[in-house]
């Protein structure tokens, strides 16, 4: 059979055929999505160079935080994605060390190329990968809670805009723990900058609520066993405030339950101890009824926001805060969702920017500065925000939850005005 | 030609191929390679005291660690110029190996190991405890508008990638002569003397401990120079670089790149670091790859692969 060469100059192009087609398009156009879409299938991808803790201490954390991530791109992407481009994440593992997140970030910027990188939890690999993400001038979203971003010590380059941090937080509970725990609190802490955090920033924001720290207990990292630290807590402690973490913390609350038995003072801890871990592991039964921050709740409440049960069931996280289908695979709920807000943030400032590409980045980071305020709802589900740009950290709420039936109830909620502080430094007097 | 101008020969060949490099690598494997150069360094000192005395030390990491943070608090804390800076960290680590080693010194074999690591934990657990100092685990930063080199009317920003290649190469390129002039010198016949028979090289009537000790400093001295530079290009110090693990990296560098071989560690740094490099992009297993690579040496190299090349074919490497 012969085949027909297409001929145009056969074909007749009349006033019906180009109204029909006209009035298609139109259509199509004004379909929401499309026009993007359509600008996309001509645009290359935004790259995201994803810094994860693939392996190391920060695995639990890091797969929790690609599964976050996944779920936020896959949904950005469904709406349009950025400036009318897909989204792409490029993956790389830092092994939760910082000289290989440096090398990382020099990955992305030099062989992936990717526009920003994004995701990095652990402190030490943040500040270790920031002079990098500096001198590359690579936009650098981190998801860490570390107070390193606030403090100003890193560069103009380095942002926290999905999650609050660990000065802001501690400020945050002092009021509940003065108000309801007690006023007479000892903490037991790591011997090292996570601990540190909660040792110098708690006594004085408890002093302003008329409560004192009455002993202040380091425990060095390598520690195995606790019973002998315990004699040090004085006995007038109405609050013990615990921010132990690692795998050592399940021996931790044994031994303080098997010391105190059933006349124990109050119990105050950050969930950062347990994230990952089932709160009904045996030897946590000491822990019912005692109080623990969480930056978002773990288990499903009955207040839940339409928004927040959107992201739940989006990332994939039954009412239990485990993974849907596996209840021993338990989230790292209280901090994951900061890569789902910090996503979004890069949205909002990618189209204030008007960003096309890398040699854009200098904008970006302007545009991030000029954020001011995050609403409540489907971008961020955690809750309202502020973001001070000359400090590159956003502000909100937090959540204190009392362990209730093997469950984290939240009980408090405080306000983003509680976890404020005068700024520390002004990142834009630095040179783009 | 000559043995000694092969050698030579051999050993500006390669600083000219990583000269060469630098003007046709992309630019991810150009920082890279800066990166590994000044690591290999660190490999280096490492060898000086396993490869040509035979002390296997699993301590190594204080001495790299203390170059860096003579370096990196020198900048952050007095505000000290570069030079002084690295002059600050090479001193640390001087004076830190010679008080290890008229310590140490006194065992050998396996207690030369542990007593090594323990010097190496109270050397860590210094770090977290002077946090107020050192940033603790976290580290710190070495600000970037430090990191600059005044020569003259001329200052060079060590944050540049191809300024830092230069540096690293620069270092590199020290550090290899100094290498391979100590062990073609009488001084480093004595110490493979020592390394083959201790008793014996006492018999001839050379102090063995001195001639330990020496070596001892100049490994730590080594160690410390990849140290501070690496403080100083790429602007971090933290306690990280204290732990086991980089104490473990550069033994495996040196078996891997063959021990005793001027240019061993070199060879193994750049192996290790690409295996690494390349598989961590394929698997989150790749430790188990890096693992079954290394067995596979270990089996078919057992001298390393410049030592296996030495034994079979080329016997005047150095």
């Amino acid at each position: 059979m012969d085949k027909k060469p297409f001929d145009l100059s056969k074909s007749r192009l009349t006033r019906r055929t180009a109204l029909k087609g006209l009035a298609a398009g139109a259509g199509l156009a004004a379909a929401p999505g499309f026009v993007r879409y359509a600008q996309a299938q001509s645009s290359a991808p935004i790259k995201i160079g994803f810094q994860s803790h693939r392996t190391g201490i920060g695995a639990a954390y890091g797969r929790w935080y690609e599964k976050t991530t996944a779920a936020a791109v896959k949904a950005i992407n469904a709406a349009g994605g950025i400036n009318g481009r897909p989204v792409e994440v490029v993956i790389e593992d830092d092994g939760t060390d910082p000289g290989r997140g440096a090398e990382v970030v020099g990955k992305f910027a030099t062989q992936h190329k990717t526009d920003i990188v994004f995701g990095t939890l652990f402190s030490h690999v943040v500040i270790g990968s920031a002079p990098a993400a500096g001198e590359a001038k690579m936009p650098y979203f981190v998801v860490s809670e570390g107070h390193h971003v606030a403090s100003t010590k890193l560069n103009r380059y380095v942002f926290q805009p999905g999650i609050t941090d660990v000065k802001s937080q501690i400020q945050s509970m002092a009021p509940w723990i003065a108000a309801n725990a007690g006023k007479k609190v000892t903490q037991i802490f790591p011997d090292f900058a996570f601990g540190y955090d909660h040792r110098d920033y708690l006594p004085p924001a408890l002093k302003a609520q008329g409560a004192d720290v009455i002993a202040q207990i380091a425990i060095p990292p390598t520690e195995s066993s606790f019973t002998k630290y315990f004699p040090q807590i004085p006995a007038e402690t109405e609050v013990i405030y615990h921010v132990m973490v690692g795998p050592a913390v399940l021996t931790f609350v044994k031994e303080l339950g098997e010391f105190y038995g059933s006349n124990r003072p109050q119990l105050f801890g950050f969930i950062d101890s347990l994230e990952a871990v089932d709160i009904n592991s045996p030897g946590l039964e000491f822990l019912d009824g005692s109080h623990f921050w969480e930056g978002s709740p773990r288990y499903a409440q009955a207040d839940d926001s339409a928004a927040q049960k959107a992201y739940r069931a989006a990332v994939g996280i039954d009412d239990n805060g485990a993974a849907v289908g596996d209840p021993k695979d338990v989230s790292t709920a209280a901090h994951m969702f900061g890569c789902w807000e910090t996503l979004y943030v890069v949205k909002k400032a990618m189209e204030d920017a008007g960003y096309k590409g890398p040699e854009d980045r200098a904008k970006l980071v302007e545009a991030t500065e000029a954020l001011t305020e995050f609403a409540e709802g489907p971008e961020h589900p955690q809750g309202p925000k502020t973001f001070n740009g000359k400090i590159h950290q956003c502000f909100g709420i937090q959540n204190i939850s009392k362990v209730e039936g093997g469950k984290l109830k939240v009980v408090h909620k405080t306000k983003i005005e509680d976890g404020l502080y005068e700024p520390e430094g002004d990142y834009p007097k630095q040179a783009l | 030609m000559k043995a000694s101008a092969k050698v030579y020969a051999l050993h500006l060949g390669v600083v000219a191929l990583l000269a060469g490099l630098g003007f046709v690598l992309p630019e991810y494997h150009f920082g890279l390679l800066s990166r590994i150069m000044v690591l290999a360094v660190f490999a280096m000192g490492y060898n000086m005291l396993f490869g040509y005395v035979g002390l296997l030390s699993l301590g190594h990491a204080m001495f790299f660690a203390a170059g860096l943070y003579g370096a990196g608090l020198s900048v952050i804390h007095l505000g000290w110029s570069v030079p002084a800076a690295l002059a600050a960290g090479i001193g640390c680590g001087a004076v830190l190996a010679l008080l290890v080693g008229l310590l140490a010194l006194r065992t050998s074999g396996v207690a030369f190991m542990i007593v090594t690591m323990m010097f190496a934990q109270v050397f860590s657990l210094l770090i977290l405890y002077f946090s107020a100092w050192t940033g603790g685990d976290q580290g710190l930063v070495v600000p970037q508008p430090a990191r600059s080199l005044a020569l003259g009317a001329t200052t060079l920003d060590l944050t540049n990638p191809a300024t830092r290649y230069c540096a690293a190469l620069t270092l590199f390129t020290l550090a290899l002569f100094v290498t391979l002039g100590l062990v073609r010198s009488r001084y480093g016949r004595v110490l493979v003397a020592i390394r083959e028979n201790e008793e014996r090289t006492r018999m001839l009537g050379y102090d063995t401990f001195s001639n330990k000790l020496v070596a001892v400093v100049v490994s730590g001295a080594i160690c410390a120079a990849s140290g501070a530079v690496y403080a100083l290009l790429f602007g971090y110090v933290g306690s990280n670089f204290a732990s086991v693990q980089y104490s473990i990296l550069p033994l495996l560098w040196v078996l891997l790149g063959g021990a005793a071989a001027t240019l061993g560690p070199l060879v193994g740094t750049l192996f290790m670091y690409y295996v690494t490099d390349i598989t961590s992009g394929y698997t989150s297993a790749y430790l188990l790859i890096v693992g079954v690579a290394l067995i596979l040496l270990v089996l078919f190299f057992p001298k390393g692969i410049l030592g296996t090349v030495r034994q079979r074919w080329l016997g005047w490497l150095p």
